[in-house]
């Protein structure tokens, strides 16, 4: 019997871990995965405070080994259902707890275009800072219209002959320090309030259709799409037992509580106006300290 | 058993016989650093295989031959045949059931 199971090991879980183990709480963390979460594909992290910056891998590590040192058990487990009375089930075992934190997160979200995912290395990108180098002078695009667009498109111009950076709406969401920033580079080229509708080739990539706010369809030739266009929670396994909103997200009811007793939520998987590293970390001490003061 | 460093002149000496996996990565791609430890692991636990990494920025030909645009990639390979590329980070319980099937 644990006192605390903590699903997903991304900053949000870890940082439960870290709080409930220091109240000398026997937890577990079961990650499917990869414990570091969305945060490892950060290049840099600049406004966690008081660090001026860290690449995401160390911020992942540093928080990895804080809760290793205190003794953490994580089991490379998949949660497959939790249970009524505590009992979480993974692809291998059955666990009991006497309270629950879910932070399971969230997944990059997908165009859902025919071949997508048949060309995810050979032209279809989810992580422009990993493949970018691939593509030297040559033509890219980018569609999204948040961060993570903008500072793609931003960091693909340095390496690539032109990006086209595509996004349906005729303004960005996000940062305008971003866009003015590409405005000011030659080599981006803007496309906006148009979708894209089609990827086409043979073995790779080669050009996609994309579909203006008249419905006229052009086509584009380029080497690689990468795609940003923002992430998707997976709670639908939990569905039987927690109240999930209509995009999928773990209802949150003062700050961390579900709609179940004994069951918590923190990070990017719980409904929240701000999803950032910070809130991450912040729902991880919220929840971790709630389950304790609450457990019977 | 642990993970070697190889450089592109030797590939496919290193390659040729058995089963063998080859890590693909950069310095640069934050996924590829938590891959590293994974398949420092399974090295460990896997007898019946070679375990080797390359990195991309030094083997032009390598990534040419094997049209490799994303990292990390993982090649399998058995007896210098490529057997399967994973690309993307994976579970060591995926990468171990990988490898049986090889």
């Amino acid at each position: 019997m644990y006192d605390l199971i903590i699903v997903g090991a991304g900053p949000a879980g870890l940082t439960a871990a870290l709080y409930a183990l220091r109240a000398n709480k026997k937890v577990l963390v079961l990650e499917a995965k990869c414990y570091g979460g969305q945060i490892i594909n950060a290049n840099k992290i600049e406004n966690y405070p008081a660090i001026n910056d860290i690449s995401g891998v160390d911020f992942a590590n540093n928080l990895y080994e804080q809760a290793k040192n205190l003794g953490m058990d994580l089991k490379y487990e998949e949660v497959i259902a939790i249970e009524e009375d505590k009992v979480v089930v993974t692809n291998k075992n059955k666990y009991q707890a006497k309270a629950i934190v879910l932070a399971t997160g969230t997944e990059k979200r997908k165009l859902g275009l025919a071949k997508e995912d048949e060309y995810l290395g050979k032209g279809i990108s989810y992580c422009a800072t990993c493949d970018g180098h691939f593509y030297k002078n040559k033509i890219v695009a980018v569609v999204g219209g948040g961060n993570t667009a903008l500072e793609d498109a931003l960091y693909l111009s340095k390496i690539v002959e032109r990006v086209y950076l595509i996004h349906r709406r005729s303004e960005f969401r996000g940062e305008k320090k971003y866009y003015d920033l590409l405005r000011e580079t030659s080599n981006v080229t803007f496309i906006l309030n148009a979708e894209v509708i089609k990827l086409n080739g043979s073995d790779q990539l080669e050009s996609i259709d994309i579909r203006d706010k008249d419905g006229d369809i052009s086509n584009i030739a380029i080497s690689c799409l990468f795609v940003a266009i923002g992430q998707k929670p997976a709670n639908d396994k939990f569905a039987n037992l927690i109240d999930l909103d209509e995009d999928g997200y773990i209802k949150a009811y003062d700050d961390v509580h579900t709609n179940k007793k004994g069951i918590y939520v923190a990070g990017d998987a719980r409904t929240k106006e701000v999803r950032q590293l910070t809130t991450a970390v912040a729902d991880g001490t919220i929840a971790a300290t709630m389950a304790i003061r609450e457990m019977r | 058993m642990s993970v070697i460093q190889i450089e592109e002149k030797d590939f496919f000496e290193k390659t040729k016989k058995g089963k063998v996996l080859v890590d693909c990565y950069a310095d640069w791609c934050g996924p590829c650093r938590m891959l590293s430890p994974i398949i420092d692991e399974l090295s460990d636990e896997v007898n019946d295989c070679l375990f080797y990494k390359l990195n991309v920025d030094n083997a032009e030909k390598i990534t040419d031959k094997y049209k490799i645009m994303s990292i990390p990639t993982v090649l399998f390979f058995n007896d210098g045949e490529l057997k399967m590329t994973i690309v993307g980070l994976r579970s060591k319980d995926d990468f171990k059931e990988l490898l049986e099937k090889i």
